[in-house]
């Protein structure tokens, strides 16, 4: 476990998560994918405070973590609101945004 | 030499189970899979020496994020949370922009210079609160300031009323109207003097009109199916 498998890591479920962000309809299914790459994010942090033996990157990814829990509690009530409005959950349904 | 083993299992966990919740077509699966590839990463967190922050993102993420979404879930879907899968075209789209991003990282990341072992013992927990209330702690109390702004502007977003009407009243509508026209049936039957004609009118609407409710019923069906 080097710090260079670490971001290895981190990288390849970064991608994992862009590649649901960029596959999927549903607009909780795109919000699970952005946990996905936040939690990527965190992973490099954490891992660069291990390897650089000071607690400042898990300060900020303890910021990161209160702060994405903030944009999913946001992120659903615009998945409920998208509900309400046009009966789906998929985000092609708002398309008059559209230009 | 544990740790090489424990890393390596991790990581094949992590990435098996992120790409189980892109790719599995239940939206809860994909939801109940989020919180494992959570719960791995806390037990990767465990294995850095990041106790603490292992602590929180198991009761924060696994505990809090996930309740949510299977919440955002349960409350949007219409029939047992299917997801609808996409198509080929957005399918290598992703395809190219996730191997993409990963090459790009990769590369970097292989032409950097990193060290490869601690430089010097972890960071403790008591280390991690000096920091957090000593230098940390003006954005540590607006980080308060933000989650309860976040939490008031959800609650003002989803109970929100003045969209116009919503689009799953046509059901409702339909109905409603139907059994007006019914009503008025009726009411021609009782005034006419000759029941023939009321009755074939009485007929006809309804049967027209029952089939608004059911071309209704089969959007998901052919959403779900494609």
């Amino acid at each position: 476990m080097t710090l260079t498998t670490c971001l290895l890591l981190a990288s390849a479920l970064f991608s994992v998560g862009v590649y649901g962000l960029l596959t999927r309809q549903q607009l909780v299914a795109v919000l699970v994918s952005v946990e996905l790459m936040a939690n990527a994010a965190n992973i490099v942090l954490v891992a660069f405070s291990h390897f650089t033996a000071s607690p400042l990157g898990q300060v900020f990814t303890l910021f990161a973590l209160a702060i994405t829990v903030a944009e999913v509690a946001v992120g659903l009530a615009l998945a409920l609101l998208l509900y309400r409005t046009h009966a789906s959950s998929r985000l092609d349904a708002a398309k008059e945004m559209n230009g | 030499m544990i740790t090489t083993i424990g890393f390596g299992l991790l990581a094949a966990l992590l990435v098996g189970s992120a790409l189980y919740v892109v790719r599995a077509t239940n939206l809860v699966h994909s939801v109940l899979g989020l919180g494992v590839t959570l719960s791995i990463t806390a037990l990767l967190y465990a294995l850095l020496e990041a106790n603490f922050v292992a602590g929180v993102q198991v009761l924060l993420y696994v505990g809090g994020v996930v309740t949510l979404m299977i919440f955002g879930v349960m409350v949007t879907r219409r029939h047992d949370g299917i997801v609808v899968r996409s198509d080929s075209a957005n399918e290598v789209r992703g395809l190219l922009g996730g191997g993409g991003i990963f090459v790009l990282l990769a590369l970097s990341i292989l032409e950097s210079d990193l060290p490869s072992s601690p430089v010097g013992p972890a960071p403790s927990t008591a280390s991690l609160a000096s920091e957090l209330l000593g230098p940390h702690v003006v954005a540590f109390e607006a980080l308060s300031m933000l989650l309860l702004a976040a939490i008031v502007g959800a609650i003002v977003i989803a109970r929100r009323r003045d969209f116009g009407e919503p689009r799953q009243d046509l059901v409702t509508r339909a109905r409603a109207a139907r059994e007006a026209l019914r009503v008025e049936a009726l009411r021609a039957e009782a005034e006419a003097p000759s029941p023939e004609p009321a009755a074939s009118d009485a007929a006809e609407p309804p049967r027209a009109d029952e089939a608004l409710p059911s071309t209704d019923g089969s959007v998901p069906a052919q959403e779900a199916s494609s």
